[in-house]
């Protein structure tokens, strides 16, 4: 996809955001100083370990952060408007026609009590002057496209008698009725057995190319992420240490956690009979977030950390090498050698 | 469905076979009725006759045998005081019962319901922990101590409703009632809001509770996420995902309305079971105790089985088995 | 190993150091109706303990009574004495003292029935939770029957067929109030007694008794901090039900609730502070004790944070 040379302007720039909590325990910078940009069409997968910020990322475009939390600071502009500063009402109508959200967990995104015909069509209800009746063709046509069979009959089932990868594909099909421009997908199949992982990633993708929507696929999984995105952004602790091309990243990380993060994928090579190469883990834990260390955050788990990453914040640089349409920038005292 | 209501009414009769063993064994307590008969100056002679007729000089297990036998065929025995069917004494009362305290539930959800609501969907603005505040004072408070501030400041300062009695009835469907004349409906007003405080109170609060936990969940900010508005959120999404476990609770709510009618019929000298039962205890008139015991117990027993089958009705996630 | 701490040369700090640190007493200072009924509380206790010095009379000394002195209204009123500041009653007693004398009977009632509920309920339910089969069976039916009554009417029923007194109140709310917590301790005692640590201590041959004491009894506790609290309120005001209806407590040792029930008879005649002061004052006390408990379990109980 990173093949269009055209320079469009963004979709969605995030620029500086910043998204704090106050907690008892100390401010969290959940979100802490982060942008990157997002073209029409594109597909990026915002990567990195649990508890490090990647949904608030997605709940901040969504404008849903509640107290402790707030957006401290920073722009979030969505096809030039500036989301941070849009009042709730408009907000709101930007929610789920503009922007749609899919939850991590299928089981608890849909309401008990409402048949999952009515809560697809709650979405046009709310921003469609659609008719009942044209609402129901809709979401008729909608939930076949998301692979449900017999969508007529199960329009009238409630969402306990779906299974779990069933009911991800009812949220797909509420998320994308109102044909987004955007859809943030945080962590859509972590809760999901993992056979049906990658057939909703499939359906997924297919779904975005096919009406032109972009996509921020949040997800621990780089594996996952290799596969579907156009770009890659990895966070740590609330920062982006590394941004670029997928293939890029993937072929030629740059930092020392990316790094980490591919070499702990099982490789696709395990299916042949060769010997299985040992995964490596990336030693230590993700540090307590209230008490960061001075320099940078991973330098505490890292091989290559000398004085200065324990001193001095790195900056985000874009790396000279291999420069392409889709600038590869990295946030390391001592980025990695391309290596052969 | 079949199997299922032929199961709850096994445990239906269960619980009622229980709750008799557990009166009879108390009224067994209370000492004998037979000095209730008896004129002071009665022989030996008299009283040994008096305990045959009653049935005293038998086993514990004949006298509960005879007991459980006159229950089943409906004769729960005569009033000591009143020389009637005690049955028809509370069937008598109960139209003046049920009338507050209806009138007291239904006050109590008007009001619960839309403050329980607001307070659970906005837990930190003022307005919301003024209701929380206000709430805990209403379950702090004795009600019937409420009840007389009611009659001190309303009836008796200010003059404008009666402190007591029930003033006029007129029928309807076949009982006596009060609220359908002005009359009437202005005696019942002081004792449905005495009654209904304790369980509004209680109520508001479980509601704000519920709804706070609905308010966490997913759904509703996956609701959001579709950008539903405010009004969808709370009122689709979250009130009546938050209202079903309040239908679990009917059953305590009318078995409480009951239990505090004693106190409020007590004080608005207002003729009904409640009052009926509290003058029977201080008369020792047995027969009555036992009819109002197994009477509501049945009534709690039969409100409970409804509330079941409506919980299921009203869940779709619920499958009666 | 997680690396030395750079502070661990510091001192140790002792236990009420660490509690003045926790997170539970910061939350306590910063929540306003927790010290607030803290304060309630204490100050009852207070009341219930000094106050019988501290009041001009012993309004159940027949001796200090004085008939002229009866239905005297509160000091701020017309005809008040500076005297007897909430007033007398018929018989010329200081209505504040026998608030006083009837808030230690209150109190005294909430709380030792409280303490004898907890002790039957947690030793039921533990029994329930860890024998389990037919005496778990037959203890929760009557826990089920019994909770399917309101618990006033319970009482009511008890009391109608114990006849009036202190010890019998006490049966009384006992009886009633011990269901609440075998249901929680038994709960709790289930979970427990899957973990590892129990089942370990079952294998390794200790005796039962010794296994419920010592692992699963400290587990369970917590919980029934919230519930205990409540209680002693719920009791209060129980208590006050009965005695006001007249099968409560003996006229010669009157609570809060019977010195209603003896105002109330004056009330039409407008007398209104013999029978309104008590009742505040029980409610002064329930909501405080309320107030606490409200705090307590949503501190306690991290499913509602």
């Amino acid at each position: 996809m990173s093949n269009s040379e055209q320079v469009s302007s963004p979709l969605l720039r995030v620029q500086e955001l910043r998204t704090w909590f106050h907690t008892f325990g100390g401010l969290v910078k959940a979100v802490d100083g982060v942008s990157f940009d997002l073209a029409p069409g594109e597909i990026m997968g915002l990567v990195g370990e649990s508890g490090g910020g990647k949904s608030m990322i997605g709940f901040s475009i969504m404008g849903l952060i509640d107290p402790p939390g707030r957006i401290e600071g920073g722009r979030i502009e969505f096809d030039g408007r500036n989301l941070v500063s849009l009042s709730e009402d408009e907000m709101r109508g930007i929610r789920g026609k503009e922007i749609a959200m899919i939850f991590q967990d299928p089981m608890t995104a849909l309401n008990p009590l409402y048949t999952i015909g009515n809560q697809i069509e709650e979405t046009l209800a709310l921003h469609t002057a659609l008719s009942a009746r044209e609402r129901r063709a809709k979401a008729i046509e909608m939930l076949h496209r998301v692979g449900i069979p017999q969508p007529e009959q199960r329009l009238n089932h409630y969402p306990h008698q779906f299974s779990g990868g069933m009911r991800q594909r009812v949220v797909i099909a509420i998320a994308m009725i109102a044909k987004p421009r955007l859809l943030i997908a945080d962590e859509p199949t972590t809760a999901l057995d993992v056979t049906i992982q990658a057939q909703l990633l499939r359906l997924m993708r297919q779904q975005v190319v096919e009406s032109g929507t972009s996509m921020i696929l949040i997800t621990h999984d780089l594996a996952a992420v290799s596969q579907m995105a156009d770009t890659i952004v990895v966070l740590y602790c609330g920062r982006i240490v590394e941004k670029g091309p997928a293939e890029a990243i993937i072929a030629r990380p740059r930092h020392p956690y990316t790094r980490g993060l591919i070499d702990s994928i099982p490789h696709e090579t395990a299916e042949t009979d060769g010997p299985k190469p040992r995964l490596s883990q990336i030693p230590g834990n993700v540090p307590d977030i209230r008490r960061l260390p001075p320099g940078c955050a991973f330098a505490p788990r890292c091989r290559f950390a000398t004085e200065i990453c324990r001193t001095t914040d790195p900056v985000l640089a874009e790396q000279p090498a291999g420069r392409s349409s889709h600038p590869h920038a990295v946030a390391c005292h001592h980025p990695l050698a391309v290596s052969p | 469905m079949f199997g299922y209501t032929i199961k709850r009414l096994i445990q239906m009769v269960v619980v009622l076979w229980a709750v008799s063993v557990l009166v009879f064994v108390m009224m067994s307590f209370t000492g004998d009725p037979t000095f209730m008969m008896v004129p002071l100056d009665a022989t030996d002679e008299q009283i040994a006759q008096a305990r045959r007729i009653l049935g005293l000089d038998e086993s514990h297990l004949v006298q509960y045998w005879r007991f459980l036998s006159n229950i089943v065929q409906g004769d729960f025995g005569r009033s000591f005081v009143f020389r009637q069917p005690a049955m028809t004494l509370i069937l008598e009362r109960l139209p003046a019962t049920l009338e507050i305290v209806f009138l007291a539930m239904v006050m109590a959800l008007l009001v619960a319901i839309p403050l329980g609501v607001y307070a659970g969907a906005n837990p930190k603005k003022p307005a919301s922990r003024a209701v929380m505040a206000g709430s805990l004072v209403g379950i702090s408070l004795p009600g019937f101590w409420l009840g007389m501030v009611l009659i001190f400041v309303v009836a008796v300062k200010l003059q404008w409703l009666p402190s007591s009695g029930r003033g006029p009835t007129t029928e309807w469907l076949g009982m006596r009632v009060s609220f359908t004349s002005w009359e009437g409906f202005r005696h019942l007003i002081l004792p449905a809001i005495t009654l209904s405080v304790g369980t509004l109170a209680i109520l508001m609060r479980i509601i704000r509770a519920e709804m706070v936990e609905v308010m966490k969940q997913d759904y509703i900010k996956f609701a959001r996420a579709k950008g539903a508005t405010a009004k969808v959120i709370l009122f689709k999404h979250g009130l009546k995902n938050a209202l079903i476990p309040l239908v679990t609770v009917f059953g305590l709510m009318l078995g409480d309305l009951i239990a505090f009618a004693t106190l409020t019929e007590t004080i608005f000298a207002w003729p009904g079971i409640g009052k009926l039962l509290v003058d029977s205890i201080y008369r020792g008139d047995r027969p009555v105790i036992v009819v109002y015991l197994m009477f509501v117990a049945l009534m709690f027993v039969v409100v409970n089985f409804i509330v079941d089958v409506c919980y299921a009705l009203i869940d779709p996630r619920i499958k009666i088995k | 190993m997680a690396a030395p701490h750079p502070l661990s040369s510091a001192p140790v700090p002792s236990r009420l150091q660490r509690f003045f640190a926790s997170e539970f007493f910061h939350n306590y200072r910063r929540n306003l109706s927790a010290v607030l009924g803290s304060l309630i509380v204490l100050g009852f206790l207070f009341m219930v303990t000094i106050g019988p010095f501290l009041v001009s009379q012993n309004p159940y000394d027949v001796a200090q009574l004085d008939l002229m002195a009866a239905f005297k209204p509160p000091a701020w009123l017309a005809g008040g004495s500076s005297e007897f500041w909430l007033g007398t009653d018929g018989q010329g007693r200081d209505v504040l003292a026998s608030i006083v004398y009837g808030s230690r009977i209150s109190l005294i009632i909430g709380l030792v029935a409280m303490g004898g509920a907890c002790l039957l309920g947690t030793t039921l339910g533990l029994i329930a939770g860890f024998y389990g089969g037919r005496l778990d069976a037959i203890i929760m039916r009557i826990a089920d029957i019994q909770l399917s009554f309101p618990s006033v009417l319970t009482a009511l029923f008890l009391m109608s067929a114990f006849g009036t007194g202190l010890d019998k109140v006490l049966i009384a709310l006992i009886s009633v109030g011990w269901v609440v917590y075998a249901r929680t301790v038994r709960g709790s005692t289930l979970r427990e007694t899957q973990k590892e640590y129990v089942q370990a201590a079952r294998v390794s041959g200790l005796p039962n008794r010794k296994i419920i004491l010592r692992h699963v009894l400290p587990n369970v506790l917590t919980p029934l901090i919230v519930v205990a609290t409540i209680q002693v309120g719920t009791f209060v005001l129980i208590e006050a039900s009965l005695s006001f209806l007249g099968v409560g407590v003996p006229v010669t040792q009157p609570s809060l609730g019977l010195l209603i029930k003896n105002g109330f008879d004056v009330l039409f005649s407008g007398l209104w502070w013999v029978s309104i002061f008590p009742g505040l004052f029980i409610m002064l006390l329930v909501f405080g004790i309320n107030l606490l408990g409200d705090f307590l379990r949503d501190e306690l109980n991290p499913r509602l944070k």
